[in-house]
C-alpha cells in the first residue's frame, strides 16, 4: 500500500485496522544470490539497490536482533559531506544528494531536515582549516559558507559568542543542505522498499559461522540454519572484526563505544546542527524537541553496548561552555553505540581477499550519514564485482599500500579519528 | 567508569589512563624486519576481539608507566595487569 | 483560597508552616513538607498539563518519580525550570510553577485541536506523509516542531552552580524505604563505611503512605529511629533528596543531591561519583496502571500514589472514590480513603472472590466490592465524574455496565519491581508470574537487590529482606558479620493478582485507552504497530514512542509489554524487556557537567613570563591549552601593522619571543644516542656534546609526527625539544617504546617542558645583547650556529642554544622557570641600546614562513620528509621508526603533494587563507584541486604576500604560474610558483 495523505484517510476511516505490514517476515531459504549479513541502514539499503538498481532480487539480509536495533537506531543523525579529503568529498556528497529524494524515493518519510550544520571555529587555526575545507568542499560542487561570528551567532542565538568564553566563537563553517533524519525510519524505509523489490529480511537470525573452503565461503552458519549464497556481503559495523574473525580475516579496526545522550525536550530553541572539533561535541534538536548530544568515544577497546559517566560529563560540559542557558535542562537517556574505528577514520567498502566475500564496515563515528550512498556502492560492487569509482579508494588494502584516506591527519591510531 | 588496576599504584580511575591498544602487536624483528607486510600489520591489523584482551595502557596521570591489562571487551570484566615489559622481554 | 480538600490532621506536612504559591497565576497555599502535586491537590487543583501529542487535559497521577502527567515549568527567568515533576517538587514559600504545552491557557488551549483529528494521527502518521512536495518537510518540521517540545528552556545563563564528589564507601544503600535503611542498618552495624541514598526529602519509602506498625510501634516512628541510629555512625553517610541515577562499569555509581537548605554560595545540586565495593538496590516497586477507555481523565490516580496524599500529606484527592484493581494492595487506599471520611462508592475487582485480609477488612468496613467487575470507561468532560464497571470475561466488559458516580478513580494493576539500576549493572532479569513483572535474578556486579526492588511486596518481608542484604553486602566488603534483631511487621495475607491488560468494551473503537499517558500511546497505536510488523518490543517503542517520554516508562512498560504479547501469541518473557538505561529519573545538566564548565572548561597554562606580557599589552591566542602573546600593538595600531613593525626589528636589530611553550624532555642514559637514533630519522651517534641538531619524527606508518631541536648537553644527556602541540603525545609515543619494545635500553626520559622558561633572542643584534648580559664567551667561535653552552646570564644560570627559527642570527635561552620574568626584563634592558624589540606568534610565523621553515600546516599528519624537501634528511644507513612504511610507493609517488613558494603574479594581492590551488579557477565544479595552501601572510621583508603550499610534483613546478582561488570569500589570485624558502635561502645570516 502506498503511504500518502489520501491512504492515511482512507484507513482512518477504518479505524487503522488495513494497513499491511511494513516488510514481510519470511523463513529463510536455503540458498540466494546474495546474502547481505547486517539488518541496519548500510544492509538494508545495499540490499535496496541490489535491487533496484542491478536487478538482483534473490537477496537476503539477515540481522540477528531486530533490524535498525544497532548503531542506526543509536546515532546522533547528523547528515553532512563537508569532507576535505576528495575520495570522502565525492562519496559524501553523492549519500546527501540520495538523502535530498529518499523519502519520495523510498515512499517513507525519513525526515530529513535539512536545517544547516556549523562547525564552530574558535581560533584563527580553526578558521584557517575551515576555509581550507570549505574551498575544497565549493571546488568539489559542496556547498559551503564561512560565517562570521555575528553570523553564527545570528543562526544560534543562545551560544556564548562572547570574547570571554573559555574557546570563543570566531566564526564558523556552514553546510546549508545538512542536517539530520529520523534514524529509525531510514532502516524502516529501506526495509520496506527492499522488501517490496522482493528482498527477503530475516530478523532474529545471528550468524555463529563462516565455512570457508580455499579461497570462497561455502555457507553461513545462523541460529536459522544454514544458508548458501553466491556472494556474501557484510555490513555489520561494530561487529566487523567479530564476523570478519569467522572468516579468518584480520581487519584494520578496533572496536570502541561511542557515547551520546538526549535531554528532555523543550520547545524549539537550536534549529541548526552545531558542532565544534575543539571541544569533540555535536548537538542539535530533534523534531521531538531533546537535545541530541554526542560525544567522545570510551577510548579503549569495547563491545559493551552501554552508557560510560566520563565522556558524558565531557559532553555536556561542552555543551554547557557554549551553550550556558541549557544546564537547568536535564539530560534523559544516554546510551554507547558499537563503532568500527579503522586505521584512518574512513570506511572500508569492497572486495577482500576472499572471492565472494564483500566488505562495508569501517565507519568510525560517521556511518549514519553514509547509508544511502554506501548501499549504493556496496551493491555495485557486489553486483559487478569491482567498485563503483565512489568507492574505489576505501579499499581493504589501502592502508598496506600507503593509501590511507585520513580525514584528520590523526594517524594508524583508531582512537584518534 | 572503568577501574583500572595498576600494577604499580593499585586501582584507579580510568580517567588516570590512556588507551596504547592490542597488547600483543611489536615491530618485526629478525627475518622480518626487512617485511613490509609484516610493518604493515604491525602497525595496521589489530585483534580485535569480543571477549579476553590483552592491551596497554598507560598511567599517564600517575607513574607514567606502561601496562599490560587483560580485560573483557564485552563485560569489562579484568582479569589481571602487569608491567608492559614483561610480556615483551618475555617474548 | 483556602485547602479545601486538606485533612483535619494527619500526614507528615507541618501545619505551623504555611507556603504561599502560585501555579499558572493562581494564587495558592500549601504547607512545609507538602510537594507542589499535594499542595495543588490540597486545593482542589487536579488539571496541571496538556498532553503531548493529543493536547488532552491531564490530572497528577502518581506521587513520585513515576509521575507521567504533571509536568510543570518551575520558576521564570534565569532559574526556569522546564519538565519539572510537581510530585517531586518540595514546596517552599515563594514557589512560582506554570503548566506546560497549552496555549493560551491550560484550560482552553488550541492544541486540543488534535486531539479532535486523532483518527488521521495514528502511531508512525509522520513517516506516511509530509512528502510532498518534497521541498516542504523543513515547512511541516517548523509546525511540527512547535507543537512538539514540552517546557521551555532557560534563556540566560544558569546563576547557580554545581558540584563533583567522588566517594568510596563499602556499601551504597540505593533507597531510603524499609529495605534500604534496614540494609543500611545492618551494614552500618558491622563498623562498614556505608552510604544511604534516598531521593525523597522524607526517610521512609513505602512506609510513608502505609498506616502500619514496626515492631508494635507506629512506622513514622520506626523510621526516625533508624534514621536517628545511622546518624551516630561516624562512617554512615546519608544523603536525603539523593537519587542513585546510573550504575556504571565497576561498580561506579552515580548520585545526584539537591543540596538543600541552600546558601546562597552553595552548590545547586552536587552529583556523586561513588565507588562502591557492594551495592544494596532497594528502590522499592512502580504501581501500574489499567488500561480502560478513557483512562487518562485527571482525577484517575495510581492507588498508591492517593494513599500517598492521604497518609502523608494529609489530602483527600477527591470526595467519592471508586478504586479499580486486580490485587489485594489498593484495598489498604481504600481503607484509607474511608478513614479520611470519602466515600468508597465501590471497590472494582476483576477477581470473582478476593478473600485477602485487606478486601476482608474493606467488605467489614462496609466498603462494596464489584467482584469480578472491571471498569470499561472513565466519564467526564474536565475531570473524572463517573465510571462505567461491569462484569469482565477474558479482558471484555459486555454491555451490562452500572455507572458509578465519582471525583476520583483509584487504579492499581499490580507492581513492578523498580529493576532500573539493576539492568543497567548489565544483571539479567526473570519474569516472575505470580507477580507478572520482571525481578532481578543473576548479578553481573557486586549487588544485590532487597525488598520490593526484588519482588518482594510484604513489609515483614522488606524489612528482613533489607537486612538480610545489608549484612551480607558488608561481609562481601570485608567487615564482620555481627547478630542483630530484625524488625517485624505484621504479614498480610494476600491473593494473587489477577492479570488484566488491556480492558476492551464496545466502547473501545471510540474513545482512547492511553497505555502511556505522557506520549499518547493508546492500545490501539501498539496494535497498529503490530499489524504493520513493528513487533519487536524495541521497534514497537521507537514507532509509537511508547515509553520514550520523560518518565521513560515506568508506569507503562509492563502494561505495554503485555499488550504486545497478546497481539502477537506469545508470553511476556519472550517479548523481552527495553533496555533500561541511565539515567534512572533524569539529571540536570548542570550537575552533570559541575564546576568545569564556562573559563573552568579546559585548564589554562601560561608561560611563567606571562605577566609581563599583559603588562606590554600583548593580545593573546589560545594554542592549544596554551595562551600565548600574538602580537603587541602599540596604541592605535592595528594587528598587521604590529606585526610588521615586530618582524621588521627582528630582521633589521633583534628581538625575543617568549618560546616556553616548547616541549622539553631530558634524555638520559647510556643508550640515550642509540635511543635518539631509533626515534629520529637522522643520526644521533656523530653529534657531538655541546652541539645541536634538527630532528624529524616519524609516525609508525612513516608520515611525519614532529620536529624539533635536540641538543647532546653531556655524553649520556641530550635535551631534547618538540613542538608545543605534540609535546604529550611524544613524550607518551617515546615512554611507549622505551618501556614496552626496548626496556633493554638504558634510558631515563623526563618532561622538562614546565622547568624552563624559554626565549628566543634573534636578530642581527642579538649576540650583542646577549654579551651584554653574561660573562661567557658568546662568538661565533666559541658558540658557532647549532652550539651549546651553559652560563649565568643576568645572574641566572642559563643554557643557550644557538639555533634559528626566524632565520637570523639567534638564541635560544633557557632558565629555570621562575627566572623566566628576570631573564625577560634583562633582555629588554640589555636591548633597549639595540632597539630590541618583542615579538608574538604572529611576527614569528611571518619570519618562519619567509625562511620557509615547516609548522603545523606543513605537517598536518599526511605529509613525508620527501613532501616538505626534508627527504634528504632520513639516515639511510640506519632503522628508525616509521622509516620501513615509508618506503612504500605510494608515499613516494611522483604526483605527491610537495612544499613550494607562493608569490603572488602582481606582486600585491593577498594570498587568501586556505586557498586552494588550481589551473581554471573558472572550471566548474568539480574542478580538479592540485595542491592547497598551508600558509601565508604579508613579507614586510620582501615587501609582498607570500605564502608556503604543498603542491601536485610542486618541485618541478618552479616558475608556473597557478591560481589560488578561495570560493568561500570569492577571491582568486594568480601566483607564481618559487621554492620554499624565500630568505636568505643559503643560510647566512644565521651563520653569521
Amino acid at each position: 500500500m502506498k503511504y500518502s495523505l489520501f491512504s492515511l484517510a482512507r484507513n482512518a476511516l477504518s479505524h487503522h485496522e488495513r494497513w499491511p505490514r511494513a516488510w514481510r517476515s519470511p523463513p529463510p531459504k536455503q540458498f540466494y544470490d546474495v546474502v547481505i549479513i547486517g539488518g541496519g541502514g548500510h544492509g538494508l539499503a545495499t540490499a535496496y539497490y541490489l535491487a533496484r538498481n542491478h536487478g538482483i532480487t534473490d537477496v537476503a539480509v539477515i540481522e540477528k536482533g531486530y533490524i535498525g536495533g544497532g548503531n542506526t537506531g543509536r546515532n546522533t543523525t547528523i547528515i553532512r559531506s563537508n569532507y576535505y579529503l576528495e575520495p570522502n568529498a565525492h562519496f559524501y556528497e553523492h549519500s546527501l544528494k540520495l538523502w535530498e529524494g529518499l523519502s519520495a524515493d523510498l515512499n517513507y518519510n525519513v525526515m530529513f531536515s535539512q536545517r544547516g550544520v556549523v562547525n564552530l571555529a574558535h581560533s584563527y587555526a580553526d578558521l584557517d582549516n575551515y576555509s581550507r575545507r570549505g574551498n575544497a568542499m565549493r571546488l568539489n560542487g559542496i556547498d559551503a559558507e564561512l560565517l562570521t561570528r555575528e553570523e553564527v551567532s545570528g543562526m544560534v542565538p543562545l551560544l556564548d559568542c562572547s570574547s570571554t568564553a573559555r574557546y570563543p566563537i570566531m566564526g564558523g563553517l556552514l553546510q546549508r543542505r545538512g542536517g539530520t533524519a529520523r534514524h529509525d525510519a531510514v532502516a524502516w524505509g529501506y526495509a520496506r522498499a527492499a522488501d517490496a523489490g522482493g528482498v527477503d529480511i530475516i530478523e532474529q537470525c545471528e550468524v555463529t559461522g563462516l565455512r570457508r573452503d580455499g579461497n570462497r565461503i561455502v555457507s553461513i552458519e545462523t541460529t536459522r540454519g544454514v544458508i548458501r549464497a553466491k556472494k556474501i556481503g557484510l555490513a555489520v559495523a561494530g561487529h566487523s572484526g567479530h564476523i570478519a574473525g569467522m572468516a579468518g580475516l584480520r581487519l584494520p579496526i578496533e572496536t570502541h563505544v561511542l557515547q551520546a545522550l538526549v535531554s528532555e525536550p523543550v520547545k524549539p530553541v537550536l534549529d541548526t546542527v552545531v558542532t565544534s572539533g575543539a571541544v569533540h561535541f555535536y548537538v542539535s534538536q530533534s523534531d521531538k524537541g531533546e537535545l541530541v548530544l554526542g560525544g567522545d568515544l570510551d577510548m579503549y577497546n569495547s563491545y559493551g553496548q552501554r552508557s560510560n559517566l566520563p565522556p558524558v560529563e565531557h559532553a555536556v560540559q561542552a555543551l554547557l561552555a557554549l551553550f550556558p542557558s541549557f544546564s537547568r535542562l536535564r539530560m534523559l537517556r544516554t546510551w554507547g553505540g558499537v563503532m568500527d574505528m579503522s586505521m584512518d577514520g574512513s570506511p572500508i567498502i569492497g572486495k577482500t581477499p576472499l572471492d565472494n566475500l564483500y566488505l562495508d564496515c569501517g565507519w568510525c563515528y560517521g556511518g549514519f550519514k553514509a547509508t544511502p550512498a554506501s548501499g549504493w556502492c556496496f551493491a555495485h560492487t557486489i553486483a559487478n564485482d569491482q567498485p563503483h569509482e565512489l568507492n574505489a579508494a576505501f579499499t581493504l588494502d589501502r592502508y598496506g599500500l600507503g593509501k590511507a584516506i585520513d580525514e584528520k591527519g590523526g594517524g594508524p591510531y583508531p582512537w584518534v579519528h | 567508569m572503568l577501574s583500572i588496576p595498576c600494577p604499580y599504584c593499585g586501582p584507579r580511575d580510568v580517567t588516570e589512563f590512556s588507551y596504547g591498544g592490542d597488547g600483543n602487536v611489536r615491530p618485526p624483528t629478525g627475518p622480518d624486519a626487512a617485511s613490509e607486510a609484516a610493518w604493515s600489520a604491525y602497525v595496521y591489523l589489530r585483534a580485535n576481539p569480543r571477549g579476553v584482551h590483552e592491551e596497554l595502557w598507560q598511567h599517564s596521570a600517575g607513574c607514567r608507566r606502561w601496562i599490560r591489562v587483560t580485560r573483557n571487551t564485552l563485560t569489562h570484566e579484568m582479569h589481571g595487569s602487569a608491567p608492559a615489559r614483561a610480556s615483551a622481554a618475555a617474548s | 483560597m483556602t485547602q479545601r480538600f486538606r485533612l483535619a490532621s494527619g500526614g507528615l506536612v507541618d501545619r505551623s508552616r504555611p507556603c504561599a504559591f502560585s501555579f499558572d497565576g493562581r494564587d495558592l497555599q500549601g504547607y512545609a513538607g507538602d510537594t507542589l502535586a499535594s499542595a495543588l491537590l490540597a486545593n482542589g487543583v487536579h488539571l496541571v498539563g496538556r498532553s503531548f501529542k493529543y493536547h488532552r487535559r491531564r490530572g497528577i497521577f502518581g506521587a513520585g518519580a513515576e509521575e507521567p502527567n504533571a509536568l510543570v515549568q518551575l520558576e521564570t527567568g534565569a532559574r526556569t525550570e522546564p519538565n519539572t515533576r510537581a510530585t517531586q517538587i518540595e514546596l517552599y514559600d515563594g514557589l512560582t510553577a506554570a503548566s506546560q504545552n497549552r496555549w493560551p491557557t491550560l484550560d482552553r488551549d488550541a492544541g486540543a485541536i488534535y486531539n479532535v483529528f486523532s483518527r488521521l494521527l495514528p502511531a508512525g502518521f509522520y513517516y506516511k506523509t509530509f512528502m510532498w512536495p518534497r521541498s516542504w518537510w523543513l515547512r511541516y518540521e517548523h509546525v511540527i516542531r512547535h507543537a512538539a517540545g514540552m517546557g521551555q528552556s532557560p534563556r540566560a545563563p544558569d546563576p547557580d552552580h554545581y558540584a563533583h564528589r567522588h566517594a568510596h564507601c563499602d556499601v551504597l544503600v540505593a533507597g531510603g524505604g524499609p529495605a534500604g535503611l534496614t540494609a543500611a542498618l545492618a551494614a552500618a552495624r558491622t563498623g562498614a563505611r556505608v552510604i544511604v541514598a534516598n531521593d525523597d526529602f522524607e526517610w521512609g519509602g513505602a512506609l510513608l503512605r502505609e498506616a502500619v506498625e514496626v515492631d508494635g510501634r507506629p512506622g513514622l516512628e520506626w523510621i526516625r529511629n533508624a534514621v536517628a541510629e545511622l546518624a551516630t555512625y561516624p562512617d554512615v553517610t546519608l544523603l536525603a533528596r539523593s537519587t542513585v541515577f546510573g550504575y556504571f562499569d565497576h561498580n561506579l555509581l552515580g548520585v545526584v543531591q539537591a543540596v538543600h537548605p541552600r546558601a546562597s554560595h552553595a552548590p545547586r545540586q552536587r552529583l556523586w561519583k561513588v565507588r562502591a565495593k557492594q551495592v544494596v538496590l532497594a528502590g522499592g516497586a512502580i504501581e501500574r496502571p489499567l488500561v480502560f477507555a478513557d483512562n487518562d481523565l485527571p482525577g484517575v490516580m495510581l492507588a498508591s500514589a492517593v494513599s500517598t496524599y492521604v497518609n502523608r500529606y494529609g489530602v483527600a484527592p477527591g470526595q467519592r472514590a471508586v478504586v479499580f484493581a486486580n490485587n489485594d494492595s489498593a484495598y489498604a487506599t481504600a481503607l484509607d480513603l474511608h478513614r479520611a471520611g470519602v466515600v468508597i462508592a465501590a471497590v472494582v475487582d476483576p477477581r470473582l472472590d478476593p478473600k485477602g485480609e485487606l478486601p476482608t477488612s474493606a467488605r467489614a468496613a462496609g466498603i462494596e466490592i464489584l467482584a469480578g467487575h472491571a471498569v470499561a470507561r472513565a466519564r467526564g468532560g474536565k475531570h473524572v465524574e463517573s465510571v462505567l464497571a461491569g462484569p469482565v470475561d477474558n479482558g471484555f466488559v459486555g454491555a451490562a455496565q452500572r455507572e458509578l458516580a465519582c471525583d476520583l478513580l483509584c487504579v492499581s494493576g499490580g507492581w513492578s519491581p523498580a529493576v532500573h539500576l539493576f539492568s543497567q549493572s548489565k544483571g539479567r532479569l526473570r519474569y516472575d508470574e505470580r507477580i507478572t513483572a520482571f525481578v532481578p535474578d543473576v548479578s553481573a556486579q557486586a549487588e544485590r537487590s532487597a525488598g520490593a526492588a526484588r519482588g518482594l511486596f510484604s513489609l515483614n518481608r522488606c524489612l528482613a529482606d533489607g537486612a538480610e542484604a545489608g549484612a551480607a553486602a558488608a561481609e562481601a566488603a570485608g567487615c564482620r558479620r555481627i547478630s542483630a534483631a530484625v524488625p517485624a511487621a505484621l504479614e498480610v495475607a494476600d491473593d494473587p493478582m489477577l492479570p488484566l491488560w488491556d480492558i476492551q468494551s464496545d466502547a473501545t473503537r471510540t474513545s482512547k485507552r492511553f497505555v502511556d499517558l505522557q506520549n499518547d500511546v493508546t492500545a490501539r497505536d501498539v496494535a497498529l504497530g503490530v499489524r504493520e510488523g513493528y513487533r519487536s518490543v524495541e521497534h514497537l517503542k521507537r514507532y509509537t514512542t511508547l515509553g520514550m517520554g520523560t518518565d521513560q516508562g515506568k508506569t507503562s512498560n509492563i502494561n505495554g509489554l503485555a499488550i504486545l504479547a497478546a497481539l502477537i501469541d506469545a508470553q511476556i518473557p519472550d517479548v523481552g524487556t527495553t533496555t533500561f538505561r541511565p539515567p534512572y529519573t533524569a539529571v540536570t545538566l548542570g550537575a552533570i557537567a559541575g564546576p568545569e564548565i564556562g573559563a573552568h572548561f579546559d585548564p589554562v597554562r601560561l608561560s611563567p613570563m606571562h605577566d609581563t606580557h599583559e603588562v606590554a599589552g600583548a593580545r593573546f591566542i589560545n594554542a592549544g591549552l596554551w595562551r600565548r602573546p600574538m602580537v603587541y600593538p602599540r596604541a592605535g595600531e592595528s594587528d598587521p601593522d604590529a606585526t610588521n613593525r615586530e618582524v621588521l626589528a627582528v630582521r633589521r636589530k633583534a628581538g625575543i619571543v617568549d618560546v616556553s611553550t616548547l616541549g622539553k624532555i631530558d634524555v638520559q642514559g647510556r643508550d640515550a644516542a642509540t635511543f635518539l637514533e631509533r626515534v629520529y630519522v637522522n643520526r644521533w651517534r656523530n653529534l657531538a656534546v655541546g652541539k645541536a641538531r634538527y630532528g624529524l619524527m616519524l609516525r609508525e606508518d612513516g608520515l611525519i609526527f614532529d620536529d624539533g631541536t635536540t641538543t647532546r648537553i653531556g655524553e649520556d644527556r641530550f635535551h631534547m625539544t618538540t613542538t608545543t602541540a605534540n609535546a604529550g603525545r611524544v613524550m607518551s609515543h617515546l615512554e611507549y617504546y622505551l618501556q614496552v619494545h626496548w626496556p633493554e635500553l638504558d634510558v631515563r626520559l623526563t618532561s622538562v617542558s614546565d622547568h624552563w622558561a624559554a626565549v628566543a633572542l634573534a636578530g642581527p643584534e642579538s649576540r650583542n645583547v646577549l654579551a651584554a648580559l653574561t660573562m661567557a664567551d658568546v662568538g661565533t667561535a666559541a658558540l658557532p650556529y647549532m652550539g651549546y653552552c651553559e652560563a649565568i646570564i643576568a645572574g641566572v644560570p642559563a643554557r643557550i642554544f644557538r639555533i634559528s627559527f626566524s632565520g637570523e642570527l639567534a638564541y635560544e635561552i633557557n632558565v629555570p622557570a621562575d627566572y623566566g620574568a628576570a631573564l625577560w626584563n634583562a633582555l629588554l634592558d640589555a636591548g633597549r641600546a639595540y632597539e630590541l624589540g618583542v615579538y608574538g606568534t604572529e611576527a614569528m610565523g611571518v619570519l618562519r614562513i619567509e625562511k620557509g621553515h615547516i609548522a603545523g600546516m606543513e605537517i598536518d599528519g599526511r605529509t613525508t620528509p620527501d613532501d616538505v624537501g626534508l627527504g634528504g634528511m632520513v639516515a639511510a644507513d640506519k632503522d628508525c621508526i616509521g622509516k620501513p612504511l615509508l618506503a612504500r610507493p605510494a608515499l613516494r609517488a611522483e604526483d605527491r603533494k610537495q612544499l613550494v613558494g607562493l608569490v603572488p603574479v602582481d606582486g600585491r594581492s593577498a594570498i587568501p587563507k586556505g586557498a586552494q590551488l588550481v589551473v581554471d579557477p573558472q572550471r566548474a565544479a568539480p574542478n580538479p584541486i592540485i595542491g592547497h595552501v598551508t600558509s601565508t601572510c604579508y613579507s614586510p621583508t620582501l615587501i609582498r604576500p607570500i605564502a608556503l603550499a604543498l603542491l601536485q610534483r610542486g618541485r618541478a613546478r618552479h616558475g608556473e604560474k597557478l591560481y589560488a582561488t578561495s570560493p568561500l570569500s570569492n577571491t582568486v589570485v594568480h601566483v607564481e610558483v618559487v621554492p620554499h624558502v624565500f630568505y636568505d635561502p643559503k643560510g647566512e645570516r644565521l651563520r653569521a
